[in-house]
Formats: structure tokens, sequence, C-alpha cells
């Protein structure tokens, strides 16, 4: 039998016309394409094979996953049994060791050359890599074996991406993210920490849509979500703009929604759609919920924007000093000057 | 003897290895090994405690939230820190949120797959379904039209040819026992659940930023700021958002998850013979107003009831004469985690490898003991302590289900037995987050609105030296976390984890980790179908990047 599109599996699992619309209308706002693209979003979904999956598991957490489970346009039901093929994914699988192994070597020989591979954590490279393992191979020698006939390679989290925490220094297993060893095949990025499902949607649907991967900034990460830094799209802006900065937790001003710059916000150095999207079906995000911004989606935030709170005085001069120092944001750091000139 | 191999493990965080050895479909020995490290708490030292919770939180983005919490107590511990009660009635909520989302995730999407034929369920009468879910519940999708179009959805999906992710499971494996209309029913409801889990933890997300790994951790208190008269901080909206989703947890518990357990389990009954373990150690978990915990604190030793001991974490002790590691006092030394080390000394076998050398060192795990003794950790261990303790609203449920399921307390140290226990705390659960919301709105009322503990905040006011602990029941069971800081640094960050004690190897003398012991007599029917196996470790909900990508670290 032909494989089903991903418009018949929406349409068998009970979903309607009207809501398949209104999912092919947001994934276009996500991507940050005008309602233009709708239509051939929606041919693309209506005319297109659901994508053969393979999702590989490292030195990862399993947040990303957790948070690709809290998917809502579609929902995880309709990713996993509709929108793509998931072939193997040791989490949610139903088979265990031997057959766990077959069912992944199966689709790559299969699917030869038309799966995509979804990597989720950091690979050691360390001591041979012997410090991740799954069925008695390294995982270094599985993401080489899987990358080999696929058709891209969608990396996810900041793990996969740019080594993530394992990679903090000192790097204790020579942890290293996925273009660090797959040099001869499409990645593309998706960090965050964990990774948004929001952006994994859209990217698998851009693909889908346009039969490339998104265009990407110099970090490999796509334009629609990393385009843009979190300062300049976040809500509490107008009060960093008129000085207006909470300065204590639960003081009046941190009750009042005021900018957390002096609390440690790194907003002004992140490009990340997180203020846009925000998480779990829209309902908040961090500088939302009175929290700094820890700069999750860039590379080796761990080090570069910690410690988190400013540690040293808590003053704005230190932080530009700092941003300076390690060159990073151009845009950001133009927009301090501003603010500073001001 | 024919050696078993389960790797990967699947349905379970992370990455774990078994291996057994069976002997006249009996399981004689079993060996549970961690194939994956980080050297997290390498990274955690001379960074900023304050922090530390941003950065452990990130060990599991399963049992996401635990460890931040773990940490801040830590540092509080350290600091002699006494949060608010707003901050410990926000934290309160945003773990009993984790708990009742997570233990429903792992019955349906981590375990039931032990438990129920898929393939089965396409056999099924949808009449017959709908009359089995009526009989035992009043969740309102109980139709005939609604089974049927179930197993419709499941049989295109089959007849696709792409079974995706239950393709090569053990269907059809004469361990199965439910009857296709409970395998339908059960089917249903992994799919009700997969949409359930994504809403009902939008408290968690209200409160924490995101989930997973939430943001609004604070050492001394909560960042989310509190004040009815604003539109950017927890108000009277936010109240009724998270009744809300409270109700939507004790809902879908009691007339989902409860139901489909005992239904289930009234299947397995013979699972009440194997799986057990004899000591277990539960930490005790939400704060109440008086100061005390909610769920008692306690170990049980010798599986016996009737005497509680209280838990100290001085008696804590662990030891790597078969982990991938080395002491500086020798092979048998056992060290309490302030006094913990971590060199790493791997001598398994070289990767691609067919076996591990399971006579000498084999996991990256190291093996906590309470006195010596192993101690299974995790929901089941929570309730023995509290009803052993004579905690009213434990008792009551354990009664019920016992009752039901026509079993004793003594069935309960078991496969089964655990696995019912995790429905349990899920409901008390589910129940007692009304009583924190309404605690939390009563604070507000009064004009209370403090988050946060602040004058700690500045590490000016800091000793020149500090230790503390934290402990933290988190879902997967007893966790606590150790802090030395030295002139506003980390000296030393360790971690004790549940599935560091479920999962742990053999100790310096020899005696099995509880969840090689508990596999100990499992039948196996087909040995190169393993369902018997999975049962058991899935029944402890290993969690191996928390258990096993932490080592303790102490660089000299």
């Amino acid at each position: 039998m032909e494989k089903e599109t991903i418009y018949e599996g929406l349409v068998r699992r009970g979903v309607s016309r009207r809501d398949f619309l209104k999912f092919c209308a947001t994934t276009a706002a996500v991507l940050g394409l005008s309602s233009s693209y709708v239509p051939k979003i929606a041919e693309a979904m209506e005319k297109k094979e659901k994508p053969v999956v393979v999702w590989l598991h490292f030195q990862d957490c399993t947040g990303c996953s957790e948070s690709v489970l809290r998917a809502t346009k579609p929902t995880i039901g309709q990713i996993v049994l509709d929108v793509v093929s998931l072939e193997y994914h040791e989490t949610i699988m139903a088979a265990a060791g031997h057959q766990a192994e077959k069912s992944l070597h199966d689709a790559i020989h299969k699917y030869k050359g038309k799966y995509l591979v979804v990597v989720e954590g950091a690979i050691p490279t360390k001591d041979g890599g012997l410090y991740c393992c799954i069925g008695g191979r390294s995982a270094l020698d599985i993401l080489k074996e899987v990358a080999k006939d696929a058709a891209a390679i969608i990396a996810i989290g900041t793990c996969a991406t740019y080594g993530g925490i394992p990679a903090a220094k000192p790097n204790p297993t020579g942890a290293v993210g996925v273009r660090d060893i797959i040099k001869d095949k499409p990645v593309i990025n998706l960090p965050g920490c964990p990774l948004n499902v929001e952006n994994f949607t859209a990217t698998v649907v851009y693909f889908l849509t346009f039969g490339k991967l998104p265009k990407t900034d110099n970090l490999g990460r796509p334009l629609f979500a990393h385009g843009i830094l979190i300062h300049d799209n976040c809500e509490r802006r107008g009060h960093f703009d008129t000085g207006e900065f909470a300065k204590s937790w639960g003081d009046k001003e941190h009750r009042l929604g005021w900018c957390l710059y002096e609390l440690g916000c790194k907003g002004p150095f992140a490009y990340h759609n997180c203020p846009t999207i925000r998480w779990n079906d829209g309902t908040s995000w961090p500088v939302m919920a009175g929290h700094p911004c820890v700069a999750c989606s860039e590379p080796k935030f761990w080090d570069d924007y910690a410690p988190f709170y400013f540690a040293d005085s808590g003053s704005r001069d230190s932080f530009f000093a700092k941003a300076t120092k390690i060159g990073l944001g151009a845009i950001a750091v133009a927009g301090l000057t501003k603010r500073e000139n001001k | 003897m024919a050696r078993l191999v389960i790797d990967p493990v699947t349905r379970i965080e992370g990455h774990l290895r078994c291996e057994a050895v069976v002997s006249n479909g009996k399981v004689k020995d079993a060996y549970s090994s961690c194939t994956m490290w980080r050297g997290i708490e390498v990274i955690m030292k001379g960074r900023d405690p304050r922090e530390a919770w941003v950065f452990v939180q990130r060990l599991c983005g399963v049992c996401t939230t635990v460890h931040a919490i773990a940490s801040v107590r830590a540092v509080e511990d350290a600091l002699k820190i006494k949060v608010p009660r707003n901050a410990d009635l926000i934290r309160n909520l945003i773990m009993g949120n984790q708990c009742v989302q997570d233990h429903v995730i792992h019955f349906y999407h981590l375990h039931a797959l032990d438990w129920v034929d898929v393939v089965s369920a396409l056999k099924a009468d949808p009449a017959k379904t709908s009359e089995l879910a009526k009989s035992i519940s009043s969740w309102p999708n109980n139709s005939v039209t609604y089974f049927k179009a179930v197993q419709d959805k499941l049989k295109a999906f089959v007849e696709r040819g792409q079974l995706g992710i239950f393709s090569n499971g053990y269907w059809g494996h004469p361990a199965y026992k439910l009857p296709p209309e409970a395998n339908l029913l059960a089917v249903a409801h992994y799919l009700e659940a997969l949409d359930w889990q994504k809403e009902v933890i939008k408290m968690m997300a209200i409160l924490g930023a995101k989930n997973p790994h939430p943001q609004t951790f604070l050492v001394g208190g909560m960042a989310i700021p509190i004040d009815p008269e604003s539109q950017n901080a927890i108000n009277a909206g936010t109240i009724a958002a998270l009744n809300k989703y409270a109700d939507m947890g004790i809902e879908f518990v009691e007339k989902v998850y409860i139901p489909d357990l005992l239904a289930v389990a009234s299947f397995y009954k013979d699972w009440t013979k194997y799986g057990g373990n004899s000591n277990f150690l539960a930490c005790g978990e939400y704060p109440e107003a008086n100061g005390k915990l909610w769920l008692p604190a306690g170990v049980i030793k010798n599986k016996n009831l009737k005497e509680v001991y209280p838990v100290d974490h001085k008696k804590i002790m662990e030891y790597i004469t078969r982990s991938y590691y080395t002491y500086s006092k020798g092979e048998k030394a056992g060290l309490h985690p302030w006094d913990g080390e971590t060199t790493p000394n791997y001598t398994g076998p070289k990767p691609p490898y067919e076996y591990l050398n399971v006579d000498g060192k084999y996991s990256w795990g190291k093996a906590p003991r309470y006195e010596e003794l192993p101690m299974e950790v995790g929901p089941l261990a929570r309730v023995l302590v509290a009803y052993a303790s004579g905690h009213k609203e434990i008792k009551e449920v354990t009664d019920m289900v016992m009752k039901k399921l026509g079993i004793g307390a003594d069935a309960l140290f078991s496969t089964l037995g655990r696995t019912a226990a995790r429905g349990i705390i899920t409901l008390v659960t589910a129940y007692k987050i009304k009583d924190f919301i309404n605690e939390l709105a009563t604070n507000i009322k009064n004009g209370d609105l403090k988050i946060a503990n602040t004058e700690k905040w500045d590490p000016k006011t800091w000793p020149a030296e500090a230790k503390g602990m934290g402990w933290h029941d988190a879902p997967r069971g007893a966790l606590s976390h150790y802090i030395v800081i030295k002139n506003k640094k980390i000296e030393n960050y360790q971690m004790v984890v549940p599935s560091t004690w479920n999962l742990s190897p053999r100790d310096h003398k020899g005696v099995r980790g509880p969840v090689e012991e508990a596999l100990v007599g499992t039948p196996v029917a087909d040995s190169k179908q393993p369902l018997e196996l999975l049962r058991t470790i899935h029944s402890f909900d290993p969690c191996m990047a928390c258990g096993m990508h932490i080592v303790e670290v102490r660089e000299e």
C-alpha cells in the first residue's frame, strides 16, 4: 500500500479541514511567512508522504523529547502517528534491546537516502567515545553510521547543536555537537534548553513544503526562530528603554513587570523567538514569569553567560564590559550603547 | 545457562543496559549497568552556588524540576536561609504537578506496553470495551462509537504497514493476559493521556515559565512575583488557572488512571510474587505550614512494617568496588557524599562489545548504601513508609486498592505493588494540590506577597565556608544534593539520585542493587523476548540521566 500523506493521516485521526488549515497558518506564523504561504504549506501537507524519522539519544537529559511531547499544534499523538513516521525513539518505542536495534537498522536500510535524523544530546569524543554506549556501541559510531545515508539531520537542543551542558568547562568527556562530527550532510541546529517544540514542527514543515532546510545564521540556526534578539521582541522592552528596572525579587518593580536586566537578564544577547511563541502552547516564558533569560539558545551559554545573576556588582557597566570582552551580539551591544548614551 | 542482554532498555529515560543469567526459564542473576557519563559534578566546581540549580536541573528533562528543588534546598541549608511560606507553596505546587503528570506518563507511555498488547486490541469488540469502561468509571469517553473510532484508527495505522513506535514490540507474547477489550481500552487511554499530559502540566508552565526545565527557582524562594493588583504576577486569574489544572489532574487520575490500573492489575496478580525488595527509604515531602512534611520520611528494613526508622543522611555511604571509578582510600571504601570522590576508571570492554565484564566493574553508577544496606526508593518506599507511619490519606487509598485487588500488605513487596503504589501516590497528591492552592490564595488575601528571602542574596553576607544538603522525594524516589561552598564558590557538589539507589550495581560486599535483586526469580518464557524483565525494570521507572550521568567529584 502507498504511504499516506500527512493530511490523510490527520483526517484519519479526526482532524477537521478547518483545524488542519489553522495548523498550517500557525506554522506559517512561526516560520515568519506571510499568510500567502498558507496554501503552499497546506498543499505540501496534502501531497507529501510522511517523512521517516530516526531519533537518536546521546548525552542528553530527554528534556527535548519531553518538550516535543508537549506539542499542541499538532499534538504529539498526531506528530508520532501522522505527521512523521517515527521508526526509532528510545523513550517511547515499544521494542527494546535487539528488537529496538532491528527497528533502527530496518529503517536506515529501507529508507536509504530519504530519512531524517533527529539528534538529541551531545556526542562524547574523549577516549574513543566510551562515555556513551548504546547496544554496546559508542554514540560516535552510531551517529556516523546513521548519518551516512540520511537526507538531512536536525540537531535539537543546545547539547546536540553545540555540546551543551556536558561540554561546559572543563568538558570532562570531550562532548561536541553534531556539526563537529558530520561535515558532509545538511545539519540544521535547533538549540534551546530544551528546544521549543514549535520550532521543531516548523522546521519539519518547512522541509516538507520547500524541499530544503530553512535559511540559517552563521551558527546553523534557522532565521525564523533565531533571527531576532529576545530583547527586541521582549514585552518588557519599554521598561528597559525608559530605565525602569526591577532591583530585587518580589519588590514593587518586580511585581509590576519591569525590566529584569539588572537581575541578570541575558535577553539582550540571545537570539530566540521565546517572547513571540512562548512555551507550552503559549502559556509563558521566563521573563513573563519574572525570571531572567539565561541565553539558553546560544553556544557555550553555560560558560559565556554565567554567572547568570551578575555575581560581581550587578551593574550594567560590568555586564557591558563582559559583553564587549567576549565579543558577542553586535546588535545587542549597539542597543546597550544607545541606552548608555541616553 | 543463557546470558540475556537488553541494551538499550527502552521506554525509560537515558541509557540502561541489563544483562541477566537465565536458567530453567527463570532469572538466576542480573546486572544493571549505566552506559553513559557526563561528569556534571566536575562542571559544577568553581561556579556560583546560586545558579547551581540551573545547571543540575539539566541532569534530567523527564524528572525536570526535581534537581532544581534539591539544589536550592542544599544551598539554603548551607547558608541557613528560611524561605517564605509562599515560596514553599509554589514549590509544592510545581512538585505536585510534576508528580501527577510524570506518573501518568509512566503508566501509559513507559510501562503500559509491558502489560497491554496493542495488536490484540484490533480483535476487540468495541461494544464490550464500552461495557467494561462503563463498569469501572464514569469517564465520559466510553461509548461504543468512541472505541470503534479508536480501533479504526489503529487498524488503518497497522494496515499501512508502518508501525513506527509500535514496530518490533513483543505482540502476541504468552505473558500478555488482558482480553482484547481491555487492551483496546488501554490503547484509547494511551492516546488520551498523551493529550492530557501537555495540558495538565500548564500549572508548572504558569508557575515555572516553561516545562520542561522551569526557570523560576531561586536560592531563597521563587522568582515569580505575587500581586493581586498586577497583571505581571500571580493574581486572582492565576489562582483560577491553577485550580483548573488541578481539577484536570484529579479528574483524569480518579476516572482513568486508577480504574485502569486496578483493571489491568486484576489480570496480573501473579506479579505480586515477583520483583520485590526488603529495604526502603523515603525522605518525606511537601513542607506544611506547621513546619512538618505532609508525606513522612523513614526507613523500613526487612519488610517490617511495624517499625519505621528515622532517616539520617550521615548514614549514607557510596561504594565503587563494581563501578568505573577509583577511590583514594581503596576499592572497598565507602564515602559519605560530602567527602565523595570521582576519579573515572573505565575498565570495561572497548566498544563495540557483546557482553560486559560483570565479574569486575560494570557500571558508571555508584552503589549507595544506607547503614550498608541497599535501599529501594520511589513510590513504593513512599507508600510503605507512610502506610507504616499511619498516614491517613495514604492508608485510606492503599487499603482501598488492596481490597479491590484482594491482596494483603505483603503483596505490596513486588513488581505489581510498586506499580500500584505509584497510582496511590498520584491520587493523594492530585487531591493535596488543591490544599496548597487554597493556602496560597488565603495568604494573598491576607496581604502576604513575599516570595523570596533576599537577606543572603549578596555573597558578601556568606561565611567563608559552608556546607549543606537538600532532600527532595522526587517522583522516582529520595533524592539528595550535597554542596560545599568555599570563598563564595562551589567547592564540591554531589548528588545521590533515586536511580543511583535503585539501579545500583553490586557493592563492596557483592550485594546486588535493588533492581538486580528484584529481577532474580523472574520467569522468562522466551529469552529472545524478555518481556517479563521489562515489567520489573520499568516498574522502577528508571531514569538513567539522573542516576548515571552523575558522579560525585572532588578534585584534590
